[in-house]
């Protein structure tokens, strides 16, 4: 039996190898496949040319169409940044009321507000600014810095104990050695008592408290407790409190100390996403009301 | 057309069952064959330096970031983030200018990911705070309500195990991570002091890795360094070993629209 043997009833070849009698067909590549091997080569063939496609020794072939994935980025970025270009613009040069009393602004804020609070502000003071232990409600009246307008910017420009150079610095000392135990839970009590909280009203406990406060606290706290947004030392006479006022979490404030962390955002946001934010944190607040 | 590209195949055919015949043929046959597909894998590394960009100011990981990283590793967390911002527009928009290539250059394995169940982390350094990171990883859902991340609290418990990182440091260098061997030789107690800002040996590390290393207590509490500090002395490097690409963006987009904010700004007004 050769190669050239046809099978007598389909008319195909066969292979030429035979088992006991039992041949196997050659059959013929289905027409279907070689205009499938056509079409997929001239389609190589028409890439090769239009795209980057063959390495050579000292480049690669960069294709007559000049396609380069980096270049339509930065074009794709440029444009995007052009379009929204006036309004930034706009958003920069007016003050938070005037952008709050035009509608094609506020338009833009309640569009892009919620998206640049929720991947860069949300993780650490919650969806709707509220907060948490350790995190700052930013839709209450409660502020270390300041909370008019072109404080926040500022805030949100350089960050708080960051890594700008002109970050603010803030920074509750530990009085771990500095006072007794006792006499934490002593000033604790008092500063409780300074917001009207429930606490231990025996008079003299509460006079002592407030001697450790005068000689301790008074220098960031102010006088009457009242803070300082100078210096982002907290009023602890509003009742509004970070990490919390209940009697163990105060004596670790004083014990350990704090320093709150909040990142400097000009590198990452530009002056407009910062007006933005500043917007839509009044829209926050007037939610939260 | 379909009947000459058949024509033309049939010498093939017909050398092909020849070549079949001959066990030694054959086997140099496949070789070749085969040659082809290494080749094609092999031919874009000759360009390497056309697609590797320069950064002559990119420094190694600190041996307490190569901890991390490796914690990083072993805790899956590639599965779920990548750390690869693509050359698309949105994605520059959210998360920063798109990844380069030499950003990756000392990363081994790159941790580049295909899976994004959380978000993009490639430019997460100084995102956020320690101590978020710090109460995120302990319990993601009481910082993030809606998040299905695990917790790794136990991190805040585990010793960092660093007696391995000389010989870590080493292989690292072996494939190509420039390590001096005053790196390697200090590799634990740099681990240890770049958690330490009080200890002698904090300094070692700012004078082997840079002025403008991060040397704090990155889990924020006393005892001893632990798995937790390496992770977020880890994931608040990500994406600042370089400004490359931050440069390279300003100065493909930025410098003109500079100039357009400015005549738009001064439209407004």
């Amino acid at each position: 039996m050769t190669v050239r043997d046809r099978d007598p009833l389909t008319g195909h070849h066969t292979t030429g190898h035979e088992w006991n009698g039992i041949t196997e067909l050659n059959t013929r590549v289905p027409l279907a496949i070689w205009w499938f091997i056509l079409v997929t080569h001239v389609y190589a063939l028409i890439v090769w040319v239009l795209l980057p496609a063959w390495p050579g020794v000292t480049g690669y072939t960069k294709g007559i169409l000049g396609i380069d994935q980096r270049s339509q980025v930065e074009e794709r970025v440029a444009e995007m940044r052009e379009a929204r270009a006036p309004w930034r613009a706009r958003m920069v040069a007016l003050t938070v009321d005037q952008i709050r009393a035009d509608p094609a602004l506020s338009a833009i804020v309640a569009e892009t507000g919620p998206a640049l609070f929720g991947d860069n502000c949300a993780a650490c003071h919650g969806a709707r600014g509220q907060g948490g232990p350790g995190y700052p409600s930013l839709v209450d009246d409660a502020w270390l810095w300041g909370g008019d307008p072109e404080t926040i910017q500022e805030t949100l420009r350089v960050g708080i104990n960051a890594d700008h150079p002109d970050t603010r610095f803030a920074q509750m000392l530990a009085f771990d050695g500095v006072l007794s135990r006792d006499e934490i839970r002593t000033v604790a009590n008092y500063v409780q008592s300074l917001s009207g909280m429930e606490s231990d009203s025996d008079p003299d406990r509460l006079s002592e408290g407030r001697t450790l406060f005068e000689d301790n606290c008074t220098s960031c706290h102010g006088e009457n407790a009242t803070g300082s947004t100078d210096m982002g030392a907290p009023n602890l006479t509003d009742g509004f409190w970070i990490y919390g006022g209940d009697d163990k979490t105060l004596f670790a404030t004083i014990l350990h100390g704090r320093q709150g962390w909040m990142p400097a955002w000009e590198d990452r946001l530009d002056d407009a996403d910062r007006k933005v934010l500043t917007v839509y944190l009044q829209d926050l607040k007037e939610e939260a009301r | 057309m379909i009947r000459w590209l058949q024509k033309l195949y049939y010498p093939i055919q017909a050398g092909h069952y020849r070549l079949e015949k001959h066990s030694i043929g054959l086997t140099l046959a496949i070789i070749f064959a085969a040659g082809i597909g290494g080749f094609v894998e092999i031919a874009p590394l000759f360009t390497i330096k056309e697609t590797v960009e320069d950064a002559p100011d990119m420094r190694t990981y600190t041996p307490l970031e190569q901890a991390g990283r490796d914690i990083y590793v072993r805790e899956g967390c590639y599965l779920c983030h990548s750390q690869m911002i693509r050359t698309l527009a949105d994605e520059v928009d959210r998360y920063g200018p798109y990844s380069l290539a030499v950003e990756s250059k000392y990363d081994h394995p790159m941790l580049w990911g295909s899976k994004r169940t959380g978000p993009d982390i490639a430019r997460l350094g100084g995102k956020y705070s320690d101590s978020w990171h710090v109460a995120h990883l302990i319990d993601p859902r009481a910082v993030v309500p809606e998040s299905v991340m695990p917790q790794y609290a136990f991190l805040a418990d585990t010793p960092l195990e660093t007696a391995s990182l000389p010989a870590r440091l080493a292989a690292l260098r072996a494939v190509g991570v420039p390590y001096s061997d005053a790196m390697i030789e200090n590799a634990e107690r740099d681990a240890l002091g770049q958690a330490r800002p009080d200890s002698d040996d904090a300094e070692g590390v700012a004078e082997r890795y840079g002025e403008a290393t991060q040397i704090r207590r990155f889990a924020g509490r006393a005892g001893p360094v632990s798995e937790m500090d390496a992770l977020v002395a880890y994931l608040q490097i990500l994406g600042k070993l370089t400004d490359v690409a931050a440069r390279m963006e300003s100065a493909a987009i930025g410098a003109d629209m500079d100039a357009d904010m400015d005549a738009d700004m001064e439209a407004a007004q």
